[in-house]
Formats: C-alpha cells, structure tokens, sequence
C-alpha cells in the first residue's frame, strides 16, 4: 500500500507536513510506503491522505491532524473501518469528478520530487514526439490547430507569439516562463510547478524548440520558495537524465534552463517589464514595438508564456491539436484552472472547459456560498478584471463573454463575494493594490490610481462629495487611455465595474452615509437591545477595543467612542441582542 | 564612495560578489543574497555592491526600493506577515490589520520599540483556504479574528519575556 500525504503550500499550511511527521514514525509498523504528492486542488479540505493499492486509490481521507496517523496505521494493517470518520463524502467528491485536467492531469497524484513518476505517466514522451518526428514549423501548426491562448491573462494566440519568434532570425534567443504569478487570489501557476514541475519544463523545451532558443528562463515569485525548490530539483533530475542540456534525447536540439527568482513586483507581470527585471533592473514596461519576439530579453528575440499555457503543451502534442480545440467554445478553446476562493463553501483549484458558465463553477464545483448567506458578486482577474454581478451568474467562460461584462478572464482568479462585502471597500482594496504596484513610469497610472484611491477613501468613511462618482470615472478613462502597459490599462477595471452593477451602494455612502452591506467601520454604529441582552459576557470577552462594559447577567453596553466597529460583538452574540445600523 | 553610516561587516557579501559581480544583470540576485545574509539591506553594504559592479548607489538604490522583498531597516525578533490577498481581505483581514496595528501601535512596516514585532502586509501568501491568514516566523495561523490575532500576539510576548 501507498500513502500519499499532499503537500502543496497550501496542504503545509494547514498542517500537511505534521501529519507526514505522524505517520513517518509509525509506518516502520507496517509495510506500507509513505509518500508525498502535490496539490490535488481541494484546498477546503486540506490536509489530504490518499492511500494508494498500486494504482488504485482506496481511500482520500480529508482535514486530517497529526492525531489522526493512529487511525491511518490501523487501516493499513486490516482494519476497514478505522478510517471511516475522515473519508471524504460523496458531496466532496463531486468536486474533481466535474473536472476535465489537461493542465492539473498529474498534480496531486504523482511525486513531483521524482522524476521516474512524472515519466512513468506520459512523461516526456511528447517531447520525444517532436524531437523525433516533428519540425519546429510543424509544432506550430499542431499548436495552432489547438487554439490554445495564454493563460496568463490576456488570451493571445500562442501559436503567433511562437511563429513571430520563430521567424526573428538570430543565433541567440530566449524562452521565458512568466510564473510571477501576483494576482492575489490566484494560485494555479504555484500549484503546477509544485505538483509537477517536469511537466512545465516540457512545455518549456517544446517552445524553445519550436522557436529556436538554446536558453530557458523561469522567473518565478520569489513568494513562492516551495515551488522554486521542487523546480530547481526538476531541472538537475531533466538534466541528469538527459531532457536538458546539449543533444537532448539524441537529437541536435540543445537547451539549458535556469530559474530566476522575482523580488516581488506586481508590473513584472508584464511582459517587457520581466523582461527588465530579468536583466537586473526595476521592473519597468517598455514601449511596444518592438515586441518581445522581435527584441526581448538582452534585445533578442524573446518568447514569454505563462505556466499554465506551457502545462498544457505536452498534452496537445501527444493528443493532438483538434482534441484540445474539440473542447471549449468558438473563441475560446481548451480548458481553463481557475483558483476558486473568497465566501465560498468549497475553495480550491477547479480546471473546466471553456463554455461552462459562472453558475457551474461557483454553485456546481464550488457548491455555493458558505453560511447560508447569498451570492452578490465574483471578482474574476484579479485587480485587471471586475466583478460580475448575480444577474449575470449565467455568462458562459470564454474571453469574449467575459469581456462584454467588463471583467476579464485573467489568469483565473475567481473571488467570491456575498452579501456582507462592501462593494466600494473592495474596489477600493483593488485600486489600493494597483496604486501601490504602479511602477510609475507613467503618470496617469502613478498619479490617476493614487487620486482614486483618495476619493475611494473617503468615501468609504463616510465622507464621500457629489461629483465623486463622475470624478472617478473621469479618471478612468484617462487612465485606461494614459497608460503604456496592461497594469495600468486594466487598474480601473474594478471602479468601472462596481459602479456598473452596484452603483447604488457607491450613491448609498456618499448620499445616505449608509453602508448598505454594514462593512464600512465607519458607517456602521453597534448597539446593544437591552431587552435581549442576557448578559452572557460573550460579547465584551471577543471586544478587541475593550469597548463593551457589563458584568454577568447585567446589560452591557458598547462606547461608541472606543468601539472599532469591527463587528466582532454582532458575530459573537447568541441573543441576537447587538444591533447595527 | 564613502557613506557615514553604520558599518557592516562587508566581507560578508565579498563571496557573493566574487561569483555575481561580473555576470550582467545579476543586481536583484546579489541584493537578495545580500538580504539573506545581513537580515536587511545595510546602505553601506549597497555602496559596496555598486562600487563592485560598476553601478552608481542611486541605481542600486532605485532597486532596492523598487521590489517589495526588499527592506532597508532590521526587523524585530518576530515578523508578522499579514496576508493581503482578495479571499484574506473579503474575510476581513483589514480588522486583523487594524487590531494588530492598535495593539502594537505601529503601523504597516514598522518595528515595535522593544524591537519585538514587524508588521508587514504581504500579498497572497496561498492559503486561501484557511483566510485570514498571518505568518509568524514561518508559522501560519489561519481563519483570525481581531481577538484570536492579539492572543497570538500576547502569547509570543510572555514567550519572549519567559
């Protein structure tokens, strides 16, 4: 038997790796073999065991402590029912069975530390395939059969980007994979180099051999040291075994791969502006033309992708382009990861064809809002995208669906908000976020987001003037038509949509000082029923201000001139006694 | 060039800069090299690795200050990464904010006065999951409240005096 603890970052930090510690001082008492895997995408159900009869999974245990090894042990050694309390339920299951993986296929089954595993699958065949029987042009072709489209946001043609390299003649040139990723909120990228390193590295050789380059970059967030760890050792075991380096596999293709860590830097998400960070300097966009492809890194020709596209290369190559194009819609083909979290019951990394619709992934994998509250909004893209209102839950996941709502389908993040989220606070946290990445090059997007985030500041304390909401939108437009690159561009993406769909909570706290999802610390005023407080201490005990004074079974009161307004009291109360207005 | 500041050991980043200083567009692997050594960015350790790599301190300077994993000052004995990605902020990491903010009274960056605690906002630092999340010392602790946060918080504090 094989237990298979999975640890991702995120499996780690739910405690993944004290359960592996449990169980590694009790499996000498059996025979069964202890193992690692990377992230299966279950995050809500973190820490994961899957135990294994060679291929077969017997048993997924879900949330398991240090305590639980006893039981595991138990199991292995004959006893059916030990595990029984922490088996996964059918429901969960539901969550991978709706699933098609093409980018995800070996994350959280295979060890991704050991080569032999990855190859054992489908490994490396792909790249095989093309160096053996394939040219570069017709690698091309096969992509372009596939219609598959960056994954890192904007949805470009890879196969253009490729042939555009491909046709700059020159002796040196590059291959990079944009893995910083920094949207907050998506995670995929991190997941597939953790979960199965080698496969992006194939999906790497095969662009570097279809474009001609001879070198291979990684530039990774440096946020994410798990990833960077797993994918160094990648690289040595590739080059051990022949994958990298010079005459791979026999042939006369020759690439070498290194990883360079970001230092944390949202704008490097931007094509020209890794490519600055790569040569040592602030990562600031250039001017387009020249495009990368033409002159990129050091000024050569350069390719970049992002690492959910390259994952999804050796799949295409070994299945063809038109299986990959049969799934999706008419624009839009393939699958897609998208990074499932927020107020949602069941958050974690869901990969679906093209065409499915919002309500699928939310209410159908993700099985809708957690603590019986109600949907109001995603936030699809990340800080470049918008949020989608209830009324169109409907919209079908492609690029240009996506885009006629005003959000974009970015490189997958989906933020699930309900009806306690305050609208105008999170397009607030998005402008905050860009105002702070803005690199400054440019001072629409310098100046323009910091001025917004002013605005939306104050209205959010309650200070809010007429003409704020023109004025916002004024700025809006300017910036998306002042700034040089996709940061700046997309930053009023999240005003621009809140004030389309929920414009009447921007009117509400500037007008009425109210806010209407009782969020805004200083819009909302916390008080006590006198007539239902029991005088339990509940509430004062959770007061993080010492805000509330009572003692048992006498009727509290909150100061309103030391109260935060944090809410903490509203949550704790059992009666039903504090009030908000 | 000559800075009258603090000094520090330079001979510490010296193997750094044998191995990185003649490779062209090695700044941000020598400044993270550097970081991981002293604990921070010392300014006169920034003098020296442009002088090393034939760059003026304003350019070293430009991007050292550029990227967010770099600091210019020591921090203290613990480091409370605050998660500030969108599920940790829909989850209400702003009052995890500002109740560490009011118990430490320091605001995001600084480092307490008996140089125990600095609070730094992070971004997604990918356990959604479990948000709102703050990593201490590597340690994660997840699904926070104001008041769970400042029980941490206290906790750590009787550790250190103890």
């Amino acid at each position: 038997m094989k237990i298979a603890v999975g640890e991702g970052s995120c499996g780690i930090a739910a405690g993944a790796a004290k359960v592996y510690e449990a169980l590694e001082a009790k499996i000498s008492e059996t025979d069964a073999f202890l193992t690692v895997t990377g992230c299966i995408g279950m995050c809500y159900l973190e820490p994961i065991v899957d135990i294994y009869e060679g291929e077969e999974l017997l048993k997924r245990l879900v949330r398991v402590t240090p305590e639980d090894a006893e039981k595991i042990i138990a199991f292995v050694r004959g006893d059916g029912e030990a595990v029984k309390d922490i088996e996964i339920k059918d429901e969960d299951k539901a969550f991978l069975s709706q699933q098609t993986r093409i980018a995800l296929r070996h994350c959280g089954i295979i060890n991704p530390e050991k080569l032999e595993e990855y190859t054992d699958t489908d490994g490396y065949k792909a790249l095989e395939k093309v160096l053996k029987t394939m040219s570069p042009e017709d690698v091309i072709e096969e992509i372009k059969t596939s219609g598959l489209a960056g994954r890192g946001g904007a949805g470009f043609p890879t196969w253009f980007k490729w042939n555009a390299a491909r046709q700059s003649e020159d002796d040196e040139k590059y291959l990079i994979c944009n893995a910083d990723e920094g949207d907050p909120g998506a995670f995929m990228d991190r997941a597939v180099i953790e979960s199965d390193p080698h496969n992006l590295i194939e999906g790497m050789l095969i662009g570097a051999y279809a474009i001609g380059a001879k070198e291979a970059i990684v530039y990774v967030r440096a946020e994410y040291p798990l990833a960077i760890e797993r994918l160094k050792n990648a690289i040595r075991q590739a080059e051990e075994a022949g994958y990298l380096g010079d005459n791979i596999l026999g042939s006369p293709f020759c690439c070498k791969m290194r990883i360079k860590a970001g230092a944390g830097a949202f704008v490097c998400g931007e094509e020209t502006a890794l490519i600055e960070s790569l040569q040592g300097e602030r990562g600031m966009p250039r001017l387009k033309p020249p495009f990368p492809a033409q002159a990129g890194y050091w000024y050569k020709p350069s390719n970049i992708n992002n690492v959910e596209t390259f994952a999804n290369v050796s799949w295409i190559i070994l299945n063809g382009g038109e299986a990959f194009s049969a799934m999706g819609t008419e624009n839009s083909k393939g699958t897609k990861v998208f990074a499932l979290t927020g107020k949602i019951r069941k958050g974690g990394l869901v990969e679906i064809p093209m065409g499915k619709t919002l309500r699928d992934v939310i209410f159908g994998i993700g099985g809708g809002i957690r603590d019986g509250k109600q949907f109001k909004a995603v936030q699809m893209g990340g800080p470049s995208g918008g949020c989608i209102p209830a009324e169109l839950l409907d919209t079908v996941i492609d690029y240009k669906a996506l885009g006629a709502t005003g959000a974009i389908m970015g490189s997958g993040g989906v933020v699930v908000m309900d009806e306690t989220t305050c609208m105008v606070s999170m397009a607030k946290f998005f402008l905050d976020f860009t105002a702070k990445e803005s690199c400054g090059k440019c001072v629409h997007c310098r100046i323009g987001t910091k001025r917004m985030l002013e605005i939306l500041d104050r209205i959010v304390k309650g200070e809010g003037k007429q003409g704020d909401i023109e004025l916002l939108e004024e700025l809006c437009l300017a910036i998306k038509d002042g700034a040089l690159c996709g940061l700046g561009q997309t930053a009023p993406n999240p005003v621009l949509t809140t004030l389309r769909y929920f414009r009447n909570e921007y009117e509400a706290h500037i007008n009425d000082k109210k806010c209407p999802a009782h969020s805004c610390a200083d819009l909302v005023t916390y008080s006590i029923d006198q007539d239902k407080c029991r005088g339990c201490t509940l509430c004062s005990k959770k007061c993080p201000a010492d805000a509330i004074s009572g003692t048992v079974k006498s009727v509290h009161i909150i100061d309103a001139n030391k109260c935060i307004g944090c809410g903490s009291c509203y949550n704790a109360c059992r009666f039903g006694a504090v009030t908000r207005d | 060039m000559e800075c009258n500041c603090k000094k520090s050991d330079l001979s510490l980043i010296e193997p750094v800069l044998e191995e990185y200083g003649d490779v062209k567009g090695s700044l941000i692997t020598i400044l993270q090299h550097a970081q991981e050594i002293y604990g921070y960015l010392p300014v006169d350790v920034l003098y020296r690795i442009a002088d090393r790599i034939g760059s003026s301190p304003a350019q070293v300077m430009g991007v050292a200050t550029f990227y967010s994993q770099f600091r210019l000052k020591p921090v203290g004995k613990y480091l409370i990464m605050l998660c500030q990605g969108t599920a940790c902020h829909v989850n209400g990491s702003e009052k995890i904010e500002e109740a560490l903010c009011r118990e430490l009274n320091i605001s995001d960056g600084e480092t307490t006065d008996d140089g125990l605690f600095t609070l730094k906002a992070v971004s997604c630092l990918g356990c959604c999951s479990l948000s709102p999340v703050m990593m201490i010392n590597g340690e994660t602790y997840g699904r926070l409240t104001p008041a769970k946060a400042i029980e941490i918080i206290n906790k750590l504090r009787e550790e250190s005096i103890s």
